[in-house]
């Protein structure tokens, strides 16, 4: 501590002397610092935000999906019984109501909502059958359409429920598209007067530049809803937590058919799954009712569909609010029903 | 050509294998994707799977044969696979050619010299093999319950861990973006901790070059000590040369080939044969006439206390009764997996079987199921895309070490020659009765019985009638047969109009309640299935009931997949859930009677 001083003088004197700055040194210096301040403020005004955030983040545009249906076409339904022949059927069933070219134009883009939901076989009948499913796609080939997409959004892996099921084959082999879901191509919906989907996704961009649509299902048991049938077909468009909507099921089909107005729906009741559904799993859940079906209602389709489930229809309240939505009637009888037997 | 150009593209072309292996590890039907591809090829060349699977299991499973003939090449060539084959190595070495790259020669010499401490990895092996090899000690003390080899050697053995690091971590971020391999985003539980030892494996090449290889892997020790037999080695010509050290400034191995060239640590990188200016440096059968080591540094104190510590680590943790009465309900294993012993003498921690898993459901497990099976496959139904798909045997047919048995569909599902033996059950789901909506809540739901792929179903319902909270005791007056109207009460509108609920009347105390199709404020329509039976009582008691299926669990068919649990709308903590109780592999664990 005594030598602290002598310490200090010994430090060379360059060091001891007061630093110097040139004019120029210091004018750039604090140009640099002035503009530091500027860019440092500006960004600061730029980004502030005195409200802080909302509750809710904002809400993105809402998509809603046009009328697919042809209002000229007189409601008809066309059903084959006698061929186990989806091929034969649905060209039978579709011939009988003026054929394929009613419904699909040259240059028309199709999209195919099929079921497959399950990673099932296509022989357990939980799913689309493949075969139905090439088939239309041909079809709407044929008759000129300028694409044919399919999708739907299943409950199991989607990957592998297209490929167990056999539809991505079938699919692909007729040069169709095949969308699987992701995130991005689901856009929230509101239904027009819906209770339940409101501000829902909905599998949406596979629709983009759709000018057709054909919804494609098997006749199945549900324990829920009573049946899985066509109108119950279109839940597989709808995203998000959708398993909340079994609190009220009906009404829930009631909104899904509202809000799909399609050009045709084609309801298999080659086989039909009595008991078990909608996974069924096992061949002894089915039965061959070798019913073919093609519509434009459809609530007469699944109306119908019913009397393969050996059911009345007051087991199925869906198909009654539909009806009385105005989406179509449960009383095929009163449209252009057409029966045929192709065996 | 240069022999070190040579061996750029041996190591080029094996990376590129390897994630092209990685990249086909894809189930589907294409080209590029599952269909016979030798995925496993890596996994099975490396010989410390091999060996560490014998010992812990006294088998060389199928395809693990591969591994004699990296030892047989070994023992004449040395550690070429390290140098030449191995991608972590590969991987490895490029970094740290980035880390030495424009360093003075100084420096690059200073890091390429030998460390004492290149020994540990010898001492990890006598652990991990200690640890695999208890068992043995069966033969002085036969039947001791705990004193049960355990495989740990995945944790560090190189082509586990890049296998694990790439499958779960390197390709769930590049697939979606770079690649597209699978339809979802896939999910690791943990998969940070896995990516962030793959990164501080490979980082700390800026450290030292071949951070990894010198210190740590096992599997470069086993070669290490197979090198000592090798027939050709790296040698000097002469004893005397200029000592210009240029030969150690890319020397991978650290192996001193200026002096005394330690043989056990050379991974024939042949860098010095390339730098010596005086083509001093060769590969040959005679020895380096500068003198060579050919063992490791390793004290016979060592030596026993790396075994002595692996012996006694397993047993110890198998105190904490992990795989005996205190089991893991929470850890359910994938379908074909063996019981809980025998399946941590196999499982290397490759995480093959959650790459190829279509759902995402096999997860890593952490260590709350036990420190033993951290990184073994374990489900997790809130992850992934489904439960365990029913018709799916991928897990265990891509397994390189059996750990899960390669299964058939067959005896899965509990058909053909399994007829009498049932469908396989990795557990079974359990319904929590204070979360599920029809139970608790009065809502209806049995989301879990429609998806129960089981044919017939293992959940089923029972029906109650429960009256809805505030609308019992009505006053009313029937006005039609198919019309009630409310006289005390405002109802809300179309509230009851979902199928769902139904109205009791006292006045037809034997008559099923009717379905309600609609209701305004008070009138409420109901579905009469005898519309001409007329009621004009005036002033009757009535009840709005509602119809819930309450769904209950069979548990001679559930076979724990987890559907249920997935697919449940209580998202959080989901309302029925599996645990592995029941599990096939472990018969303890079952309760029940029959089977």
């Amino acid at each position: 501590m005594k030598n602290y001083k002598n310490k200090k003088t010994e430090i060379p004197e360059e060091f001891e002397k007061a630093p110097e700055i040139k004019r120029r040194e210091f004018l750039i210096r604090a140009a640099k610092a002035l503009g530091c301040t500027v860019a440092a403020g500006s960004l600061a005004y730029l980004f502030y935000d005195p409200e802080g955030p909302p509750a809710i983040s904002k809400q993105t545009r809402l998509v809603s999906l046009p009328d697919f249906s042809l209002s000229h076409i007189r409601p008809s339904m066309a059903i084959v019984r006698g061929t186990d022949d989806r091929k034969k059927a649905l060209e039978t069933a579709l011939n009988a109501l003026g054929g394929i070219e009613k419904f699909i134009e040259k240059g028309d883009r199709v999209l195919l909502k099929v079921n497959a939901a399950f990673a099932s076989p296509p022989a357990l009948s939980a799913t689309t059958h493949p075969d139905l499913v090439s088939a239309t796609a041909r079809l709407c080939f044929a008759a000129g359409a300028e694409s044919v997409t399919v999708t739907d959004n299943p409950i199991n892996d989607p990957a592998t429920c297209f490929l167990l099921s056999g539809i991505e084959k079938a699919a692909l082999s007729e040069g169709a598209k095949l969308i699987l879901p992701r995130e991005n191509l689901f856009h929230p919906t509101t239904v027009k007067d819906a209770k339940l989907i409101r501000q829902w996704p909905l599998l949406y961009a596979p629709f983009d530049g759709i000018t057709k649509v054909i919804g494609m299902a098997p006749v199945k048991d549900h324990h829920r809803s009573g049946a899985s049938m066509t109108m119950k077909n279109w839940y597989g468009l709808l995203g998000g937590r959708r398993n909340i909507f079994h609190q009220d099921v009906h009404g829930v089909i009631e909104e899904l058919a509202v809000m799909v107005s399609p050009t045709l729906v084609i309801l298999d009741g080659i086989w039909t799954m009595m008991t078990n559904g909608p996974t069924g799993g096992s061949l002894s859940d089915l039965k061959q009712t070798h019913t073919m079906i093609v519509s434009t209602d459809q609530v007469a389709a699944d109306a119908f569909g019913a009397t393969l489930l050996e059911k009345s229809l007051e087991n199925f309240p869906h198909i009654l609010k539909a009806q009385d939505r105005g989406v179509g009637t449960a009383d095929f009888n009163s449209i252009n029903l057409i029966q045929i037997n192709a065996g | 050509m240069k022999i070190t150009s040579v061996r750029r593209i041996s190591q080029i072309f094996f990376v590129i294998l390897f994630l092209w292996f990685c990249l086909a590890a894809t189930l589907g039907e294409r080209w590029w994707q599952l269909r016979g591809w030798p995925i496993n090829w890596f996994i099975q060349l490396d010989p410390l799977v091999g060996l560490g699977t014998l010992l812990a299991t006294r088998t060389l499973y199928a395809g693990l044969l591969w591994g004699l003939l990296t030892v047989v090449l070994t023992l004449i060539l040395g550690r070429f696979f390290c140098g030449w084959l191995c991608p972590f190595g590969a991987i490895h070495q490029f970094l740290g050619f980035c880390a030495k790259y424009k360093q003075p020669l100084k420096y690059k010499v200073s890091i390429n010299r030998y460390s004492p401490w290149q020994s540990t990895k010898y001492f990890l092996l006598f652990f991990f093999l200690a640890a695999a090899i208890v068992d043995l000690s069966g033969i002085f003390m036969a039947g001791h319950p705990l004193l049960v080899g355990s495989l740990q050697i995945g944790l560090l053995d190189p082509i586990s861990l890049l296998y694990r690091s790439v499958n779960l971590a390197i390709l769930s971020l590049v697939d979606g973006s770079v690649v597209h391999l699978t339809a979802a985003q896939r999910f690791y539980d943990g998969a940070w901790v896995i990516g962030s030892i793959f990164l501080a494996a490979i980082f700390l090449n800026f450290f030292r070059p071949r951070f990894y290889c010198r210190y740590i892997c096992p599997l470069g020790a086993l070669f290490g000590i197979l090198g000592r037999f090798a027939i050709f080695r790296i040698a000097k010509t002469r004893a005397q040369c200029t000592n210009c050290e240029l030969c150690e400034r890319n020397c991978e191995g650290a192996c001193s080939p200026t002096s005394k060239i330690r043989v056990n640590e050379c991974v024939l990188c042949m860098n010095c044969l390339k730098d010596c200016r005086h083509d001093t440096m060769t590969y040959r059968i005679y020895p380096s006439e500068s003198g060579e080591r050919v063992s490791p540094d390793l004290t016979r104190r060592g030596i026993v206390i790396s075994i002595a510590t692996g012996v006694f680590i397993p047993p110890m943790i198998r105190l904490s009764g992990g795989t005996t009465l205190n089991w893991q309900a929470g850890l359910v294993r994938p379908p074909g997996s063996l019981d809980e012993e025998n399946f941590l003498r196999r499982c290397i921690k490759c995480g093959q079987c959650m790459r190829i898993c279509p759902t995402n459901v096999i997860q890593p497990a952490g260590l709350e199921t036990g420190f033993e099976a951290l990184w073994t496959p374990s489900l997790n139904f809130r992850v992934g895309t489904s439960g365990c798909q029913h018709n799916c045997i991928a897990c265990g047919n891509i397994c390189p070490t059996a750990a899960i048995r390669p299964i058939t569909l067959d005896e899965r599902m509990g058909t053909g020659a399994f007829e009498n033996q049932g469908p396989l059950r990795i557990g079974m789901a359990f319904l929590d009765y204070g979360r599920c909506l029809p139970w608790a809540m009065g809502l209806p739901c049995i989301v879990c019985q429609e998806n129960c792929p089981v044919s017939p179903k293992a959940i089923f319902t029972r029906d109650i009638f429960q009256d809805v909270r505030d609308y019992t005791g009505l006053r009313t007056k029937i006005t039609d047969s198919d019309v009630v109207e409310i006289t005390d009460k405002a109802l809300p509108p179309h509230r009851f109009a979902t199928g769902d609920y139904f109205l009791k009347l006292s006045d037809t105390p034997n008559s099923d309640p009717f379905p309600i199709t609609g209701n305004s404020e008070n009138r409420i329509e109901i579905f009469n299935p005898t519309p001409y039976a007329q009621y004009y009582a005036v002033d009757t008691r009535a009840d709005i009931l509602i119809l819930l299926q309450q769904p209950y669990v069979d548990p001679e068919k559930c076979i724990g997949c987890g559907i249920c649990q997935h697919e449940c709308p209580v998202k959080g903590k989901r309302a029925i859930r599996i645990n592995a109780e029941n599990e096939s592999r472990n018969r303890e664990h079952s309760f029940l009677l029959t089977r």
